[in-house]
């Protein structure tokens, strides 16, 4: 079986759950082999293995510290050139996408990214993607080389499969490009106690509607009833009323959770872009006529001031 | 110095976008625009200009007759020239092959700083700043909310710093010039062209190139030349609009009872 490579997504060594969804997805298409960039390789390796790793390729090189997806690329590259493998699978961050985009060109590959569901198939991996703020869904196969798919979160439930990983230590010979770009700071983002938004499996979201950056509590009382994520229209975002990586749509974060609740969002495309594809969508708006409502497995129109306490006592009440 | 801002021509996000029987873009029966992502960019390349950089600003764009249009409004917000490459063997082009032309009229036309937008608000993969500096070999600072270029001097040399929000980290990421940078929407608003611009922007010289003039052979690049293809391409149905009710005081009872229902409490 061939191996499938995926890059592994943590924060010092802490993987992220996307990688498990990868580890998940590449079994149907091979052998998973997972490949680790920074520190803290020994504590992940547990858990790789855990989701099915069979290999897992650590490099532990300052330049993947210090510089940006450059040295990702060549670590990649490298090691995609020694093992042959059946498929590439990175995780749809920013900086994933752009690390495959740069392998594809240099292996001379077909890239594909935001995958929302991969199969084999006769000719290599199928992808599934969502596109047009999500009124087509695509199926498409890459032609040339080795497949690059980038893979959205919650493309995949992550299924454990125990395995022993074999862990090879790489060294990489780093190219000039690898230290163009320098990473002079960084200030990790404060560490909140809600579930992360892409992982989540519920998001309420706040609009323009809600008013202020003072009456955010509406929503995060409500998402913290229900365990779940808060996100926000760029619009809320914009006025200064929650920090920008909360925000959901086409240059936000897109999320995919199992319920989406819109507070005081109007439903304008470009926020649809990032929200669609949730299994559930409930909005609340006094405008019976926004076009959130045409989205809506359920919707309240009415003040969110009224109806948001009110939900919050009842879901606390039922609990 | 030399500036160029790639630029694209992109169907209207708010028109009702699809595809033609070939898994290609219908590009036919949606008005385009130049990207509203990329307005950022001229916006930004405009702002290092009036910061006192001295620079000549080319904007770029790879599209059909019409994505002139996008190039007549960049150059109505200000800059100096612009480059249109247009050939029948594009179509159907995807991001690779697109990365390809892109470099190899930047390289023709010479460089200190590429300004893209983060993304294109059609295709939205946000990949071909990253595939543009792969193939120049210069640095990538991209996807950044601020931007800033320090040190430059008539024979070029110098630094563009930013600030990019990372996945788990907000970075301050830096690099020598030349470089490939990428421009977010937070940025700051892109300005309006003036009366006065629109009629300078008619003066200004829009060099028109084809694949030859790039020396790109015309199975490098087009539909046939993609390395992945659309198997199938399915219009989602419409979500079946579900109940909504009117807040009579107890609406929010009512949505817990929904999601009660739904297991979700
Ligand atoms: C290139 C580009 C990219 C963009 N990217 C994004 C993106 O990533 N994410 C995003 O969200 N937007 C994005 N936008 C902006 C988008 O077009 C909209 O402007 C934005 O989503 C509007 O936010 P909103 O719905 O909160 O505000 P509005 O459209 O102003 O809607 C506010 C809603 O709140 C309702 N309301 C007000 N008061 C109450 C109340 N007391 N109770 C109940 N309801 C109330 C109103 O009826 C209204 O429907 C982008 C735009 C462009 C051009």
């Amino acid at each position: 079986m061939a191996e499938i490579l995926v890059l592994v997504d943590h924060a010092d060594g802490a993987v992220r759950k996307p990688t498990l969804e990868l580890l998940t997805l590449a079994r149907r298409l091979g052998e998973p082999s997972a490949v680790f960039l920074g520190k803290g390789a020994e504590g992940a390796t547990e858990t790789l293995g855990k989701y099915g790793a069979q290999k897992v390729y650590v490099v532990d090189a300052p330049e993947v510290d210090d510089y940006l997806v450059a040295p990702a690329v060549d670590a990649l590259t490298q090691i995609a050139g020694s093992s042959e493998p059946g498929a590439i699978l990175v995780a749809s961050s920013a900086e994933g996408r752009e690390i495959a985009a740069r392998v594809a060109v240099r292996l001379e590959s077909g890239l594909i990214t935001d995958a929302v569901d991969i199969e084999a198939g006769a000719d290599g991996p199928v992808t599934e993607q969502s596109v047009f703020a999500a009124t087509y869904q695509v199926k498409a196969h890459v032609t040339k080389g080795t497949p690059i798919i980038t893979v959205k979160p919650n493309a995949a439930t992550p299924e454990e499969s125990p395995a022993t990983p074999a862990v090879e230590a790489v060294t990489v010979d780093f190219t000039a490009l690898a230290t163009g770009t320098r990473v002079v700071s960084r200030a990790p983002r404060e560490k909140s106690d809600r579930p992360e938004l892409t992982e989540a499996d519920i998001v309420v979201s706040g609009g323009r509607g809600v008013n202020g950056a003072e009456n955010f509590h509406v929503i995060e009382s409500v998402a913290d009833a229900l365990g779940a994520a808060v996100g926000a229209s760029r619009a809320a975002v914009d006025a200064g009323w929650y920090p920008h990586s909360h925000q959901v749509g086409q240059t936000g974060t897109q999320v995919s959770p199992q319920l989406y609740i819109a507070v005081g969002i109007s439903g304008a495309i470009q926020h649809r872009a990032g929200m669609q594809t949730s299994k559930t969508i409930v909005a609340i708006n006094k405008d019976e006529d926004a076009p959130i409502f045409d989205l809506v497995d359920y919707g309240v129109v009415g003040d969110l001031f009224k109806v948001m306490p009110q939900l919050e006592a009842e879901i606390n009440k039922r609990k | 110095m030399k500036i160029v801002v790639c630029v694209k021509y992109v169907p209207d996000a708010t028109g009702d976008r699809g595809f033609n029987d070939d898994g290609t873009t219908d590009r036919e029966s949606v008005d385009s625009l130049l990207s509203e992502l990329d307005e950022y960019a001229i916006e930004q390349a405009l702002k290092i200009v009036e910061s006192g950089v001295e620079a000549e600003i080319t904007y770029l764009t790879v599209g059909p007759d019409d994505a002139k249009d996008a190039l007549r409004k960049a150059l109505a917000m200000g800059g100096d020239n612009a480059i249109h490459v247009n050939d029948d063997d594009i179509a159907g082009t995807d991001a690779l092959g697109t990365s390809l032309i892109l470099a190899k009229a930047i390289e023709r036309a010479g460089f200190d700083l590429v300004i893209c937008g983060m993304a294109s608000t059609d295709a939205s993969m946000g990949v071909v700043p990253a595939m543009l500096a792969e193939r120049l070999g210069v640095p990538q600072v991209t996807y950044l909310d601020e931007v800033t270029v320090e040190g430059t001097t008539v024979k070029g040399g110098g630094t563009v710093k930013g600030r990019r929000e990372g996945d788990v980290a907000t970075e301050l990421i830096e690099a020598a010039l030349p470089a490939v940078v990428s421009v977010t929407d937070r940025t700051g608003e892109a300005r309006y062209p003036s009366f006065k611009g629109i009629m300078a922007a008619k003066k200004k010289n829009v060099e028109a190139l084809d694949l030859d003039d790039l020396g790109i052979e015309s199975d490098q690049v087009g539909l046939s030349a993609a390395w992945s293809i659309v198997d199938t391409a399915t219009k989602r149905p419409p979500r079946a609009k579900g109940e909504v009710v009117e807040d009579e005081g107890e609406g929010g009872v009512q949505l817990a009872g929904f999601l009660a229902a739904k297991k979700f409490i």
